[in-house]
């Protein structure tokens, strides 16, 4: 029960304290990717900072689902964060919850965010709140047959399990299946983290924003709740994709020999990732909205073939 | 002695049940003089007699046994028979919860009737409980048919209630006829199983029938009990029947009457016809997935708030049979416990169900109630003036899109887990059926939650899009009473899943010979297990527990900065015009514009825009926008064959020449027919 209690509270902190370091990171890397300087690593703890000492502005027109929505969001983020095997490969609380309960968890607050969005009464809050519901909508099946896929090795949807099944194959990652679900799963993170080419979150443009227009009109500590829960939930879509595809380095034991390999090597994964989704932020360019169903179709297929390949493999 | 002390309670309880509704039928008639006194009397006797249903019907589940008694009547094979076993018990204690909040809603829903209207309704009311009793516990085929009809016409009186509009009229009458089409093949099928049985018992039904009349029967009984269930293409009564019946008798039209169809496919599959072949259980499961998700996409689009229940009420129906599906599955390859898994599942969402959408047709009811329309378009603004119908209401819309820690999710994650089971334990190529089914699930449960944002949002949020919705007011607290009954029960079975799962027991062990709650509940019962020794897991509760904490801490941080004034209003970003106004706001049809144009193949959108401008075509002076969707059921399956239909009919017209003694000849002919076959040996 205290290892239950101690490992919540060292996962809690390492879940709060680095998501908005990968969020610099990827920031930076893409400012040099694009030859500009770049605001630094950093910039997302001094953005937050600042956001929490701000005056928020609420709109007139909004109601409590106004200030329910961010909080919503950062408590389902923290808490899905807790389910899910960082740098060992027992979450936490992954009894009290497998991936069904991540999925569904992500789901309640992208619910509350989006009327959150429409509460305003700007149409661009209607705007980004309808776009967001239809892409995580159609990002769903695809998302579903690739856990159908990791799953299955594992016959659990109970995250350590199925971490714990991977390490137990070390060449696993090279089969077939795998990589086209880890493929399928990368353009899910895609989507659900709204990131090139499905959506911007370095434009305010109205025509392509989705993220960015739900969260128009928030300001301050609000506002801070919402982009750290962000943060939150992008660090732990990523942290599934390396830890159930490539479990390397997660540490069996409770020791400070193993939890030390164990962060090293998964800060060092997160980068590898990062660099990935820079390469192809960079190297795409935003699609249009009635493309992105078709990019959301591809996973689907690869998701399907990957399960199909199950068999063979 | 104390089993046979419980089963006399549980048999008297369900008389005096039965009697409750009667009385209450018969009062509110009575009363037509004292209106206050019969609107207290027919309301108060289904609140009483729904509160006993509910305790009869929880006792039977918890001890597991049947009780039943027979009675003969005059009429040859005609017994008076009722039994009470654990799987009309799951129906019942739906049926009691929503007779208890529907009738507590009544009180103050009826309140602006006439005295006759009143004492009309609320016979008529008490007496659709009083069938839907008698439907789930009838054990004989006969006299099941009767209560079947009496519960088909007395919703059929209450969907006609308001019959001075005429839509309500068609609408009616087409429930009416889809009802009886469907009773045409219960009865055939009836007959089949009484010609292989030579009884009309339901307790000697259990037959071992060879492929042929496997066939035969399951596909009579899925017609037959199809039509009531609401699958898909046979569910055109639903959207039709619900927006115009009162939204009292919506709630219960949706929340238990469709269960009736439910419940009769659950009694002859798996009660009476032994083993499922293989392509049995694929066909529930298709026509589940399909209703699914074809439900959920034309609630998507829907602009009518009760109609879009009534869609969304077709979707949970496809949910409940996609767990039906695979346990008939599991069933046929002789995997019970598996079986038992997706039972669960299809159990749990059956009264997970008739509670939230109990909850958002008596919202949706308070809705119209203070606002006059029921077109999302012209709400907006309503949860600043009905504050708790709003809350109330938000609570269904989280519940049915299945979020943790409401019920909805329950019923969905025990479906899902057992997808995953079936994948991984079969062998043949089936087994992609199960991913494939639970993939569509996912895009279901999403799409769900898409059209509740909307139902939500639009209507409750921002700023009033009419002076309807400006000058709302909220309900009597008897209504907002009414509505937190099943707001509490969407929590309570939510958090206290793991706690209520094991009453399931003597369901699993009825119709599948297998006990095994112990496997599903693990940790001193605050997890639940999905069966296998390291499977899925989830823990209602402490999922509850955290996401208060979580909040809370949330909420602190969101209350830092108090320093200085934390907070100030202001306007809302208006694009630089002067002042935001409704017309700025997202509508319920741009909303899902998105997703109707990516499903355009299935929805056939037409649009027709016309501008008119003096000077430059960006600043129109007047535009008029129209937008259709094609029905595609509508008007591609049922108009066709209305119209053969019609078109057969007239030509037979020219027997039918208006002389008695000509149709005194064709009734002598029919007897002589009749007679000649019935001589045959």
């Amino acid at each position: 029960m205290s290892k239950m209690l101690g490992a919540s509270v060292f996962q809690l902190v390492l879940l709060l304290c680095i998501s908005p370091l990968i969020s610099g990171i990827i920031k930076t890397l893409k400012a040099r990717l694009q030859t500009r300087r770049g605001p630094g690593i950093f910039q997302p703890y001094r953005d937050l900072n600042k956001l929490l000492r701000k005056q928020m502005v609420i709109p007139e027109t909004a109601s409590w689902i106004f200030a329910a929505a961010p909080i919503m969001v950062f408590a389902t983020s923290v808490l899905v964060g807790l389910l899910v095997p960082m740098i060992t490969a027992d979450a936490p609380l992954s009894l009290f919850g497998g991936v069904l309960a991540v999925i569904y968890l992500l789901g309640l607050g992208r619910f509350f965010l989006a009327l959150g969005a429409l509460d305003a009464g700007s149409s661009f809050g209607g705007l980004g709140s309808s776009r967001e519901m239809t892409i995580s909508a159609l990002a769903e099946p695809a998302m579903m047959l690739a856990i159908f896929t990791v799953a299955l090795s594992a016959s659990s949807t109970n995250l350590s399990e199925v971490v714990r099944g991977a390490i137990g194959q070390s060449w696993r990652f090279l089969a077939p299946s795998q990589m086209l679900a880890f493929a399928a799963l990368f353009i899910v993170l895609i989507a659900e983290t709204g990131r090139i080419p499905v959506d911007n979150p370095a434009t305010h443009l109205e025509l392509t924003m989705i993220h960015e227009a739900m969260i128009l009109e928030y300001s301050g500590p609000y506002l801070a709740l919402i982009e750290w829960g962000a943060a939150v939930k992008q660090l732990i879509l990523m942290t599934l994709l390396i830890n159930i595809f490539y479990p390397f380095g997660l540490s069996l034991q409770w020791n400070a020999a193993s939890l030390a390999i164990g962060c090293g090597s998964y800060l060092l994964k997160l980068v590898i990732l990062a660099v990935l989704i820079v390469l192809v932020e960079t190297t795409n360019a935003k699609m249009r909205l009635f493309r992105v169903p078709e990019l959301l179709s591809v996973a689907f297929v690869l998701g399907a073939l990957a399960l199909i390949s199950t068999f063979l493999f | 002695m104390l089993e046979g002390l419980t089963a006399a309670l549980i048999a008297n309880g369900w008389v005096a049940v039965l009697l409750a509704y009667a009385a209450g039928s018969l009062g509110s008639l009575l009363c037509v003089r004292t209106p206050f006194l019969g609107r207290l009397l027919s309301t108060g006797l289904g609140v009483a007699g729904g509160l006993l249903q509910v305790l009869v019907s929880l006792a039977t589940i918890l001890e597991g046994n049947t009780v039943g008694w027979s009675v003969p009547s005059g009429v040859p094979l005609l017994d008076i028979g009722l039994r009470l076993d654990p799987l009309s018990a799951i129906f019942t204690l739906a049926l009691g919860a929503v007779a208890i909040a529907v009738s507590i809603y009544s009180f103050g829903y009826t309140s602006g009737l006439t005295a006759r209207r009143l004492a009309i309704l609320g016979f008529f009311f008490n007496l659709e409980f009083l069938g839907l009793s008698l439907v789930f516990t009838a054990s004989n085929a006969f006299f099941f048919l009767i209560a079947w009809e009496v519960m088909a016409l007395a919703a059929y009186c209450l969907v006609s209630f308001e019959h001075h509009h005429e839509a309500t009229r068609d609408a009616g009458i087409l429930f009416f006829v889809m009802s009886h089409v469907g009773t045409g093949f219960l009865i055939v099928g009836f007959l089949v199983l009484h010609s292989m049985t030579g009884s009309l018992e339901f307790a000697n039904f259990h037959v071992v029938p060879t492929p042929l009349q496997y066939g035969a029967l399951f596909s009579l009984f899925l017609f037959g009990f199809g039509v009531k269930a609401g699958i898909v293409p046979l569910h055109i009564w639903l959207p039709a029947a619900h927006p115009v019946a009162p939204s009292n008798v919506s709630a219960v039209m949706s929340g238990i009457v469709v269960k009736t169809g439910i419940y009769g496919l659950f009694r002859v599959y798996f009660d009476f016809l032994g083993k499922p072949p293989q392509w049995a259980a694929l066909v529930i499961l298709a026509v589940g997935v399909s209703s699914g998700l074809l439900g959920v996409l034309y609630a998507l689009i829907e602009t009518d708030l009760k109609r879009l229940l009534a869609y969304s009420t077709i979707e949970n129906v496809g949910i409940i049979l996609m767990g039906m599906g695979a346990s008939l599955f599991f069933s046929s390859i002789s995997k019970p416990e598996l079986a038992a898994l997706a039972l669960v599942g299809a159990l749990a969402h059956i009264v997970n169900h008739a509670m939230f959408k109990t909850l958002l047709f008596l919202g949706a009811g308070s809705v119209l109630h203070g606002t006059r329309t029921r077109d999302i378009e012209r709400m907006g603004g309503l949860l600043r003036r009905m504050p708790a119908t709003a809350f109330l209401f938000l609570v269904g819309a989280v519940a049915i899109s299945g979020f943790p820690p409401l019920n909805g999710f329950v019923g969905e994650w025990f479906t899902y887990q057992a997808f995953l089971a079936g994948f991984g334990s079969t062998v043949s190529l089936t087994k992609l059926v199960f991913p494939v089914a639970g993939a569509l699930l996912a895009l279901t449960g999403a799409l769900a939650a898409t059209t509740f944002v909307k139902a939500f949002g639009i209507s409750f949020l921002a700023l009033p899009r009419s002076r309807e919705s400006e000058h709302a007011h909220e309900s009597h607290w008897t209504m907002l009473l009414g509505m937190a009954v099943p707001a509490l029960s969407c929590v309570a079975l939510g958090v206290g899943a793991t706690w209520l799962i094991p009453g399931l027991d003597s369901v699993t062990g009825q119709l599948l010979g297998v006990r095994s709650s112990a496997r599903f509940v693990v940790s001193h019962g605050v997890v639940l297990n999905s069966g296998a020794l390291r499977g899925g897991t989830v823990s209602m509760p402490m999922i509850a527990v955290l996401l208060i904490l979580l909040s809370f801490t949330a909420t602190l941080i969101g209350l830092a900065g108090f320093r200085r004034a934390n907070r100030r209003t202001g306007p809302a970003w208006d694009c630089g015009l002067p002042g935001l106004t409704a017309e700025n706001e997202y509508t319920a049809t741009a909303f899902s514009k998105p997703l109707r144009m990516i499903f355009a193949a299935l929805y056939q959108p037409k649009r027709e825009i016309q501008q008119q401008f003096d000077v430059s075509p960006y600043y129109p002076k007047s535009v008029l926008f129209e937008s259709e969707v094609e029905q595609t059921f509508e008007s591609r399956l049922y108009k066709p064959l209305k119209d053969k239909l019609l078109q057969r009919a007239n030509r037979l017209r020219a027997i039918q020449a208006g002389s008695i003694h000509a149709y005194l000849a064709y009734i002598f002919l029919t007897l002589v027919v009749l007679l000649l076959f019935g001589a045959r040996p």
